[in-house]
């Protein structure tokens, strides 16, 4: 099952982000991780959560604009060194990382980490043959 | 078809004649009537017996809005009070308001001259028009509604407002001409895309809309989006209202009533009139008003004149669709920007919504140009540099219609105000310094 990303437009104007929040709350919808980009004019809210399909409908029904985007999962020991084993990877297949966020995990000494790349498939190949455990969609999604 | 057959087909030679007699009369009464065109010919040293055909017209003095406003409210009336029915005001929104009356037989004249254009575009009395102008003493609503009446058609005063009561008349009532601003007219189509109803399901047909500039991508747009031909009617209250001018079902330039108004093209610097086919200031002569006959009335908008035959048959001469008016123009660093050429860039570039707004300021000495464009999905991306490459084509096209940089800021989408009358697409920061 594949991971899918919720990113929803941010004004550059304050209120804008806690708008989009509180329709999440509204509706029970709990944030597993997440990542802003920014730039001077304009902001990106990535979100993983349990339903993406069902938040991008609720998102867009109050008039935010969204769209979904498949990225991918990658588990990494919560040591040091442990990023860098996939960047090195990634880097060496040749694999540009468009963006990427990390999160550690309650219950586990290890991190998640959610990149986007131009290539999932080979990128989930060279992860995997080097022995970087993947995560699905079923760790997020339902 | 046509409303007046007679009339609209005439020879120009059988036209011309029939103006110059009703010129001669017309300033016959307004120098008889008015003290301000009386003072004015004395100064210019001219008689109403000097004014003989219709290219005479050049030799009178232009009348401007400011002398509506220095002889506020009834000052320029040409018939007493007691044959004015009818008193309309301007809107207001380029300073003091203007006051226009109307006799019973100005009110016939209007009222033909917007069937006239209904019958043009197609429409007749089998027709439900559905008026989302608003009433009052704004001209559209009331000056299309007696258009209309004249037609034979079965008029729906629904006015402007409550977008969800208009999509239900629209369904319920079966309209099939709709009469309002473009502007109000695009905001109607994305609300009845929302509504979840395809524009298949209306019986709507045929918009005539009018009183402000729009732009032939916006035509295209509405037409789309409710499932429909979009025609440009064209007024102003100073001159009648709407219906001086329609487009024909061609959709190539808007037929001028010439048997009641005479159109002029003049650089609007110099005040000379430009030759045949020139784009310049747009001037009119009312030719028939009893109430308010105005002479060479400045329009300010920006035209030009297409006297070659008609497809449609009419051998009225056509006026292009104005691109602006002399005063909606902004001048940026030196460089004359209209807000419709924005429009146009805009809706050009495929997924941009046509809501925008410009906000002019000045910072350090320098003006500065902004356009907020609504974020729509289909410039929406997760990537930070997808979304600032179609910011950066935004910029680039118009640079190169503008001849200057813009700011551009992706602003919420539904956030730039819907408008119910006439948009307000420009904030000028620069008067307030």
């Amino acid at each position: 099952m594949e991971i899918y990303q919720v990113s929803v437009f941010v004004e550059n104007k304050s209120g804008k982000l806690a708008d989009i929040t509180d329709v999440l709350s509204e509706n029970g919808i709990n944030i597993r991780a997440l990542c802003i980009a920014d730039t001077a004019d304009f902001g990106i809210l990535r979100l993983i959560v349990k339903d993406p399909q069902k938040t991008e409908k609720i998102l867009t029904e109050h008039g935010f604009t969204v769209t979904l985007t498949r990225v991918i999962g990658a588990a990494i020991s919560d040591t040091p060194g442990g990023l860098s084993a996939v960047l090195r990877i990634l880097s060496d297949a040749g694999i540009s990382i468009e963006y990427l966020y990390a999160f550690i995990e309650k219950t586990t000494d290890r991190a998640s980490v959610i990149l986007r790349v131009d290539d999932d498939v080979k990128a989930e190949q060279v992860l995997s043959e080097n022995g970087i455990e993947l995560i699905g969609g079923d760790a997020f999604h339902e | 078809m046509f409303f007046n057959k007679k009339i609209e087909t005439m020879a120009r030679e059988d036209l011309k004649k029939l103006q110059a007699e009703r010129l001669r009369k017309t300033v016959e009464r307004v120098y008889n009537n008015v003290p301000l065109y009386r003072e004015r010919f004395d100064e210019y040293g001219i008689k109403p017996e000097h004014i003989k055909t219709v290219d005479d017209l050049k030799n009178l003095p232009f009348t401007y809005k400011t002398d509506l406003r220095d002889t506020y409210p009834y000052g320029l009336f040409a018939a007493p009070m007691r044959d004015v029915v009818r008193i309309h005001a301007s809107s207001g929104t380029t300073g003091k308001q203007t006051v226009v009356g109307y006799t019973k037989n100005d009110i016939d004249v209007w009222a033909e001259c917007v069937a006239r254009a209904m019958v043009s575009v197609g429409g007749s009395s089998e027709d439900i028009v559905h008026v989302s102008y608003g009433y009052g003493l704004f001209t559209g609503g009331l000056g299309i509604h007696e258009g209309a009446t004249k037609l034979g058609a079965a008029v729906v005063p629904v006015s402007t407002g409550n977008t969800a009561r208009q999509i239900n008349i629209f369904k319920d009532f079966g309209s099939t001409i709709l009469c309002c601003t473009p502007s109000y007219a695009m905001y109607l189509a994305e609300a009845v895309k929302e509504s979840g109803i395809s524009p298949d399901e209306l019986k709507l047909r045929i918009g005539i809309f009018g009183a402000e500039p729009w732009t032939e991508e916006m035509r295209q747009e509405i037409e789309k989006g409710l499932g429909i031909k979009a025609y440009d009617i064209y007024g102003l209250s100073e001159v009648c209202g709407p219906g001086v001018a329609c487009n024909c079902y061609m959709q190539n330039g808007l037929h001028v009533q010439e048997d009641h108004f005479i159109p002029e093209i003049i650089d609007p610097d110099t005040g000379e009139v430009l030759p045949e086919g020139e784009s310049g200031e747009l001037v009119f002569t009312c030719i028939t008003k009893e109430a308010l006959p105005l002479i060479r009335y400045r329009t300010r908008d920006i035209s030009s004149l297409i006297y070659e035959p008609c497809e449609c048959g009419r051998t009225t001469v056509r006026m292009t669709k104005p691109c602006g008016r002399t005063d909606d123009m902004l001048i940026i660093r030196g460089v004359n920007v209209f807000p419709s050429q924005v429009e146009s860039v805009l809706l050009n570039i495929e997924g941009v919504s046509p809501h925008y707004h410009i906000t002019v300021d000045r910072v350090n000495n320098l003006d500065t140009m902004e356009v907020q464009v609504e974020m729509s999905p289909s410039l929406f991306s997760d990537s930070v540099k997808v979304i600032q490459e179609k910011e950066k084509t935004i910029k680039q096209a118009l640079l190169s219609t503008l001849n200057i940089s813009v700011g551009v800021k992706l602003v919420s989408p539904k956030t730039i105000s819907r408008s119910e009358g006439k948009a307000n697409r420009v904030t000028d920061n620069r008067k307030n310094r």
